[in-house]
């Protein structure tokens, strides 16, 4: 054998030794970041600090719980692939825009350590973390954000003093009669920051289905099941709200595009996907006409969470040539 | 693509699109290779058993003498591939990984043929279109017996064995698969443009010896050239050439034969079950050469290609040559390869050492140079369903990888395990980067036990 020019070392690795350039768990979750810069830009430009405050309290708060978990279970730290970053935002962007500090923290505390790390961190969970740790304060603290949470009447910003559009609805604005649509879809309405401007959540929401980083079948199947739930409720007479009045309020938009369309807790098979969104797309419209709860997206995610399992063993799809037969 | 390119729609269902990087060694003529010192031929080449060893030590073997006969029904002799003399029996490790018994052979100083004189022997010469039907079914199959000849794409499967359907399933297509979808590899490319006459003949005589009413050659539209010297050479033939939507995996026979004649492969089952048998270009080519000139597979054309390699190329290689005298006569590697591939990057399996042999199913040797490596962390699955959306089998890999990490048996069932034609579409796409090729293997076993 002639003198080896050759390496003395040679990696041994299963194929395939190529991956799509690009794809990566942390440039997923820097996508869902990129998506919400708009839905950010307007939440900061109509609630000004407050919206900085929320979401700021939100983010620390989401990642030093991580980090106390992460110790706790004697795990790598895994801030790094930016999930726990994304449950802060959207957290932040949920809550409403007033509610105190400490219920930021308290949500944050609960999003990441009952939402996730209890199942084991990324990947293992059920349940949507930041819908988990809203639906905590929501319970536990029902006054201070209920209606009046969104309202400060001697705010200096003559948004803030307004009743947001869908929570204080049944109460407030029963004179008020249905406003146009348009400030709705543009967004300088109350609410929680992340629900103001279907414009802005649009944006972001199709930049996610076309990165892929959303399943585009779980928007896709909410909107149109719950264009259709609002549609019957409207034409019976069973809400006073037309159907795109529905749409464009409340965390409907946002729910669709950044909350159900989380990966972990979200079907894999896009049948599966279809099923889930259409699920929460009825249940939120079912809640919102028929409860006492003004908005209906945050349980409706939580419920259909509960439905994954089930939904992704329904849809196991026929094997290209049919099922192995049996021997 | 080139503009004059025919516009293609057909192909099969999901699989990707990974970066092509066949212009590395698109252009590379092929050229036979200077034998090496020395030449170890396994007496596995194929899939079935092993051969048994026909050949003394100090015996003086000429290029195509037998050294190692079949004893089975599924399994293919070898032949000499230089002129030289036998040398005490040895074990070499296969690209697979499997340690098999091989036949060294110290290569003598002067060959009978060398150089371009060699690649005209082998692909050179007139083959004819007409009059094939002085060759009778049996006896093209007797010569691809006698031949060694085995699918060249790779699977290595005895080609005498898919010539012979039984006759309960009555074939009504060959395919020619002239696809090879795989990253980097252009010695199926090269070899349409350089000898379409014994692929075309090749097929017609399979299409003799399984009674198939059609044949048709499928080529990816990224083979501009490919395709013109084909069509060229066809006219006046039976033979259809048509064009496919370049896509991975297209070249696996399932794929092709849904994208070709929209037919589904009953899983755990052939092609020939739903009337189709399936030849590789290079294995039409040899065995044109193999009824016509009665000359056994010693040689092959390799692909040596990748951004770790200084000069790729495609090379006619006796075979049981080392990788190693293909790497150095491409110029040795660069100093950022990262990992050599016998195959492309998609299914092929990292060479642990140089001296691996090249066997009858080797398509290329590709060296990936740190950049081209997959990189990104892994984590946890994050569910996102991307590798349900690529399965070219519709199967669900993040439940297969689950399975095959819990050790649960029942779960890689009921997601159909033994169906994965083990692609690697699905984790080539999963931004955890977990092994799933790796885990369904595992999982397979598990499922069998
Ligand atoms: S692509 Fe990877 S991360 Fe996504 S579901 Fe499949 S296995 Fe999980
Ligand atoms: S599961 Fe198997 S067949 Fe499907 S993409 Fe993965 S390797 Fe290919």
């Amino acid at each position: 054998m002639p003198a080896s020019p050759v390496l003395p070392l040679i990696e041994v690795a299963p194929s395939p030794h190529v991956a799509e350039a690009d794809s990566s768990t942390r440039r997923m979750m820097i996508d869902v970041l990129i998506a919400l810069l708009p839905v950010l830009g307007i939440a900061v430009v109509v609630f000004r600090w407050f919206a900085v405050v929320q979401v700021g309290v939100c983010v620390l708060a989401c990642l030093a719980t991580e980090m106390v978990c992460c110790r706790a279970r004697a795990k790598p730290l895994s801030l790094a692939d930016g999930s726990v970053a994304v449950t802060g935002v959207i957290l932040g962007l949920s809550l409403p825009w007033a509610a105190p500090w400490y219920i930021g923290v308290l949500a944050s505390v609960m999003a990441v350590g009952l939402g996730k790390a209890v199942f084991g961190g990324l990947g293992y969970n059920i349940f949507n973390p930041a819908m988990v740790g809203r639906a905590f304060v929501m319970l536990s603290f029902a006054r201070e954000l209920g209606a009046a949470g969104y309202v400060v009447l001697e705010s200096s910003l003559e948004v803030l003093t307004e009743p947001t559009p869908l929570m204080a609805a049944e109460e407030v604005t029963r004179a008020m009669g249905v406003e146009g649509l348009w400030p709705l879809f543009v967004g300088h309405l109350n609410g929680s920051p992340g629900e103001t401007s279907a414009v802005a959540l649009l944006l972001g929401g199709l930049y996610l289905c076309f990165r892929r980083s959303a399943a585009w079948a779980i928007p896709a199947g909410m909107i149109l099941s719950g264009y259709v739930c609002a549609e019957v409720f409207y034409a019976a007479g069973l809400t006073m709200f037309p159907p795109l009045y529905h749409m464009f309020t409340g965390s409907f938009f946002f729910g669709a595009f950044f909350i159900a369309t989380d990966p972990v807790t979200s079907p894999v098979i896009r049948r599966g996907q279809l099923a889930f969104g259409a699920g929460i797309g009825v249940l939120t419209m079912l809640i919102r006409v028929f409860s006492g709860y003004p908005e209906g997206v945050m349980f409706a995610v939580l419920l259909m969470n509960a439905a994954v399992p089930l939904l992704n063993r329904w849809t196991i799809p026929r094997p290209m040539g049919g099922p192995v037969a049996a021997p | 693509m080139s503009i004059c390119a025919p516009a293609a729609r057909r192909t099969f269902a999901r699989g990707v699109h990974p970066r092509e990087c066949k212009g590395l060694a698109e252009n590379s003529q092929i050229e036979a290779i200077a034998s090496p010192p020395k030449v170890r031929i396994p007496l596995l080449q194929h899939l079935g058993a092993t051969c048994l060893a026909t050949v003394k030590p100090r015996q003086e073997v000429e290029p195509g003498d037998v050294v190692g006969e079949a004893t089975a029904p599924v399994a293919a002799p070898v032949h000499a591939s230089v002129r030289g003399k036998v040398e005490r029996a040895t074990m070499v490790t296969l690209p697979n990984g499997r340690h098999v018994p091989a036949v060294p052979i110290a290569v003598a100083d002067r060959q009978p043929l060398e150089g371009d004189a060699l690649l005209e022997d082998v692909y050179g010469g007139d083959y004819p279109f007409t009059g094939l039907s002085r060759y009778l079914p049996e006896a093209i199959r007797d010569a691809a017996r006698a031949a060694g000849l085995v699918g060249l794409g790779g699977a290595a499967f005895p080609t005498h064995i898919k010539l012979a359907p039984p006759e309960r399933t009555p074939i009504d297509t060959l395919l020619v698969n002239g696809c090879e979808c795989e990253p980097y590899l252009t010695a199926d490319d090269q070899l349409m443009q350089f000898a379409p006459r014994p692929i075309l003949a090749g097929a017609l005589l399979a299409q003799r010896a399984t009674g198939a009413g059609r044949v048709v050659v499928g080529v990816e539209a990224n083979k501009p050239r490919a395709i013109r010297s084909l069509r060229r050479a066809a006219e006046g033939t039976e033979v259809e050439v048509a064009v496919l939507k370049p896509k991975y995996p297209q070249g696996g026979e399932k794929q092709l034969i849904a994208a070709l004649l929209q037919r589904a492969v009953p899983t755990g089952k052939l092609p020939l079950d739903v009337g189709v048998v399936v030849l590789n270009v290079g294995t039409a080519a040899a065995l044109a050469r193999a009824v016509v000139r009665g000359r056994p597979l010693a040689h092959r054309v390799v692909t040596v290609s990748g951004g770790g390699i200084r000069r790729p190329a495609n090379l006619l290689v006796p075979l049981g040559s080392s990788v190693r005298h293909l790497i150095e006569h491409c110029g040795g590697l660069r100093d950022d390869a990262a990992r050599v591939v016998a195959g492309g990057p998609m299914m092929g399996f990292t060479l642990g050492t140089l001296d691996t042999p090249v066997t009858k199913g080797t398509s290329g040797i590709t060296v990936l140079s740190q950049r081209e490596v997959r990189h990104a962390a892994e984590t946890a699955c994050v569910r996102c369903g991307r590798c349900v959306e690529v399965c070219p089998m519709r199967l669900v890999p993040t439940k297969l990888g689950l399975a095959a990490r819990a050790g649960n048996a029942e779960l890689a069932r009921r997601h159909h395990v033994a169906a994965c034609i083990e692609c690697g579409c699905c984790a080539y796409v999963c931004p955890a980067q977990l092994p799933l090729v790796q885990l369904i293997r595992l999982g397979k076993v598990l499922a069998r036990s």
